[in-house]
């Protein structure tokens, strides 16, 4: 069966007892034993729940896994990752990543003795560089946050391999519509599922993708024993939302597209950060690695200073100023005062993050009336 | 008749519109329309509200409500903020002032009819509509007076000599189900306007994606929101859809018989209509290419689709509709009733359950699902044959679902 196909029938098995075509939603906390010692399928609901394993098991299938694990936000996967690894581990992260993941390798993960070093992944042979006897885990995101960045996904997981350590694929902004990362070679894909794959911006949650299922069963060993496991409404949400991944990612990433070119030509917009781009340094890599589309996230530069730019962003009428993303509603943010504050200045300053950046996550609105919101705000800059 | 283009709901209670100086494309409205710009507690989407009753500060905050006749919410079963949001949205998206939620899509009947109908007053439905709502005419409102009159459908001539002076209502389906008969929407109108009597129409099948009979001059639109509006098998609601002075009414009573949809469900709908058009765009694509898979094969007797240039309406839904939806009936070639049950046990795709609209493909024998316990007279009489499978197809990919009924035509 094809993608589509698949999100809307793998996993949503219709209900044994009663018929329902769409699975109940079980919001049990726990289950009734067969014996004392005897265990069903399900025993307590950190350990498992059939709603969350439904949508598992479709998240599994769309991004051709051994298994996956639902979390309850994004952070809560990236971080199930980096509490796998030991004291004297070290991660080789790419440079252009999620402020929060930032923030959990440089101030949480330090504190277990797990070192980091970040990397310009778009250049794989810097992550050999990087790589020590101690790495255990290559960490990359792609595209990259803010700057919309390429990393080749099959070159790294060559390089990780060679080096016998895990690569780890944050594809959040990708999807498995456009890349599957693990048949591109990598272990592990984390997704935010609040973003794409929940897609209404209405539920906040995160999932881990494993090709083998061995390191499946080591992440869920410490899912388990960590408990941020996605609720039971939430693991509804997000399967409902898979439903039309599809058609919203690839229809998101046609208006982006036509967004990025007419920002390109617009006189008062210094650059356009988008991968569909034929001058976007990545953009050769992206028609590799992505199939139907570049994205529905872009980033340009206005010719104007951090004032300026705060003020474009508070501008739209259609865009929204709020962090997040993905979703059918259509966001803007300023990453140097939001999404990336976390950063510190200096680390901000080195990764190309200035203030005239604007991020925009397109929603599901037409591309006319987003255009004119986006033409109305640059009207107030003068 | 080309689709023309959608306005926003414009009821008293509406908060800022978003929309305002942009172009009003179906997909910003479904997203947009309806909704605040700005949310309870910030928000990017709607809370869903609870609760059953809403707060007055002190007494004389009660009396200037009454008194003032105060825009707020008063008691769940007159409304609900999350509720009066689909609602404005639905308006908006079928370009109409107003619209009343309800708990069903029979619940919206029966809301409109029980408003508009007294003793002695006259109903007349096209033959073709849903069975159960004309059997809510012929056995329930006939117990308070009201007369039932049926005419064959998109029989004009015969619709104009049932209406007599009692006349209240002209009641049909476009498409209707499962025949798929279209209805010249402009002349069902205009039959209702030069005789003073109302008309509504059930566009469940069509969606205002496909069809907008508000701008062909019918005055009430009726969908089962369950269907295609909600669009994921996992909600029932209807809705009426119209003029707010006409429309104040049948809230009214609403308001006194108490079938109102329940806050979470409400969400759902307001969730499900984001995708509105993207899913539209993909049953109407799905239907089109299946049902001309199906009309060219040889087990095929016979495909009843808007869209196929075989259809006896397919002129009329060409001029009316954008698209012609997901909803297939078909009649298999030679086949008695068990033959084409081997045929709906056979896919691997579509589920075997009533009802249509949601992304999930769903497949039924007409005859063994809602006609099973009729005589052979009644469901010739219905129009409902042995041979007959209707197909509701959902978004997935066309090519899984031709595949799928390919390999279940050929055992």
């Amino acid at each position: 069966m094809q993608f589509r196909t698949r999100a809307i029938h793998v996993g949503n098995e219709r209900c044994p007892t009663t018929g329902a075509v769409v699975p109940p939603i079980h919001v049990a906390s726990t289950f009734v034993q067969p014996g004392a010692g005897d265990w069903g399928e399900f025993d307590y609901s950190r350990s498992g729940n059939p709603t969350r394993k439904a949508l598992e098991t479709t998240l599994a299938s769309l991004e051709g896994g051994s298994g996956a694990l639902a979390f309850a936000s994004g952070m809560a996967a990236t971080h199930c990752v980096t509490a796998m690894l030991r004291s004297g581990d070290h991660i080789v992260a790419g440079s252009d990543i999620y402020g929060g993941s930032y923030r959990l390798f440089h101030k949480v993960a330090n504190r277990a003795g797990v070192t980091i070093s970040l990397v310009d992944t778009t250049n794989p042979t810097n992550l050999a560089a990087a790589i020590t006897p101690a790495t255990k885990l290559v960490w990359i995101e792609t595209p990259g946050n803010p700057r919309m960045s390429i990393t080749d996904i099959a070159a790294c997981a060559e390089i990780a391999h060679e080096h016998g350590v895990l690569l780890g694929v944050d594809s959040t902004f990708a999807t498995p519509v456009l890349t599957r990362p693990l048949e591109l070679g990598a272990d592990i894909v984390m997704h935010s599922a609040t973003k794409y794959l929940g897609g209404h911006s209405d539920l906040m949650g995160g999932a881990l993708v494993m090709r083998d299922s061995v390191l499946r069963d080591e992440l869920y060993f410490v899912q388990n024993a960590t408990g941020a496991i996605m609720g039971p409404l939430e693991c509804f949400l997000c399967s409902r939302g898979l439903k039309t991944l599809e058609l919203r990612v690839r229809e998101q990433s046609r208006t982006a597209l036509a967004l990025a070119e007419w920002l390109k030509s617009h006189a008062q917009v210094t650059r356009v950060l988008y991968s569909g781009l034929p001058d976007h340094p990545g953009h050769e890599v992206a028609k590799k690695q992505m199939a139907g589309g570049f994205g529905a996230m872009l980033t340009f530069e206005l010719n104007g200073d951090f004032q300026q730019t705060k003020q474009f962003v508070q501008s739209t009428k259609l865009f929204q100023l709020a962090v997040s993303l993905g979703a059918v509603e259509s966001l803007i943010e300023q990453p140097a005062s939001m999404s990336h504050a976390s950063y510190d200045p200096a680390d901000r300053a080195k990764h190309g993050i200035t203030d005239g950046l604007i991020r925009l996550s397109v929603g599901l609105e037409a591309l006319e009336d987003l255009q004119a919101d986006l033409q109305q705000s640059f009207e107030t800059i003068n | 008749m080309s689709i023309p283009p959608t306005r926003a709901g414009s009821s008293d209670d509406t908060p800022r519109e978003p929309l305002e100086g942009f172009g009003e494309d179906f997909s910003t409205l479904s997203v947009h329309a309806g909704e605040a710009r700005q949310k309870p507690g910030d928000s990017i989407t709607d809370p869903i509200f609870c609760a059953s009753t809403y707060t007055f500060t002190d007494t004389q905050a009660v009396i200037d409500y009454i008194e003032q006749n105060q825009t707020r919410e008063e008691y769940g079963r007159y409304g609900n903020p999350g509720e009066r949001v689909v609602e404005r949205k639905l308006a908006a998206l079928e370009g109409a002032e107003d619209a009343v939620l309800y708990s069903s899509g029979m619940a919206a009947m029966v809301g409109l009819l029980m408003t508009k109908l007294s003793a002695c007053d006259e109903v007349i439905f096209f033959d073709e509509c849903y069975h159960r709502s004309r059997e809510f005419c012929t056995k329930h409102l006939s117990r308070f007076g009201v007369v039932t009159r049926q005419v064959r459908a998109c029989d004009y001539e015969a619709m104009e000599a049932a209406i007599n002076p009692h006349t209240k209502l002209l009641v049909s389906e476009s498409p209707t189900n499962p025949h798929m008969s279209c209805v010249d929407l402009e002349r069902f109108a205009q039959i209702g306007r030069e005789y003073k009597v109302e008309t509504l129409i059930d566009a469940t099948l069509a969606t205002p994606y496909n069809l907008r009979p508000i701008s062909a001059g019918i005055d009430y639109v009726l969908h089962s929101a369950t269907k295609y509006l909600g669009g994921h098998n996992d909600l029932l609601a209807g809705v009426v859809i119209g003029e707010k002075d006409k429309l104040e009414p049948v809230r009214k009573l609403r308001g006194i018989m108490g079938a109102i949809n329940g806050p979470q469900n409400v969400y759902l709908l307001s969730r499900g209509l984001k995708t509105f058009e993207l899913r539209m765009q993909r049953h109407n694509e799905n239907g089109q290419r299946v049902a001309e898979f199906l009309e060219n094969h040889p087990r095929i007797e016979r495909v009843l689709y808007p869209g196929l240039p075989s259809h006896p309406y397919h002129e009329i839904a060409q001029e009316t509709m954008r698209g012609f939806g997901g909803l297939i009936t078909f009649f298999v070639k030679d086949a008695d009733w068990r033959e084409t049950a081997n045929i709906v046990d056979a896919v691997k795709i579509p589920r075997i359950a009533p009802s249509l609209g949601g992304v999930e493909s769903l497949i039924e024998q007409p005859l063994v699902m809602s006609y099973y316990q009729c005589t052979p007279e009644e469901r010739r009489e219905f129009g409902i044959h042995d041979n007959m499978i209707r197909l509701s197809c959902g978004i997935e990919n066309s090519e899984d679902l031709i595949a799928d009924l390919k390999q279940a035509l050929q055992r």
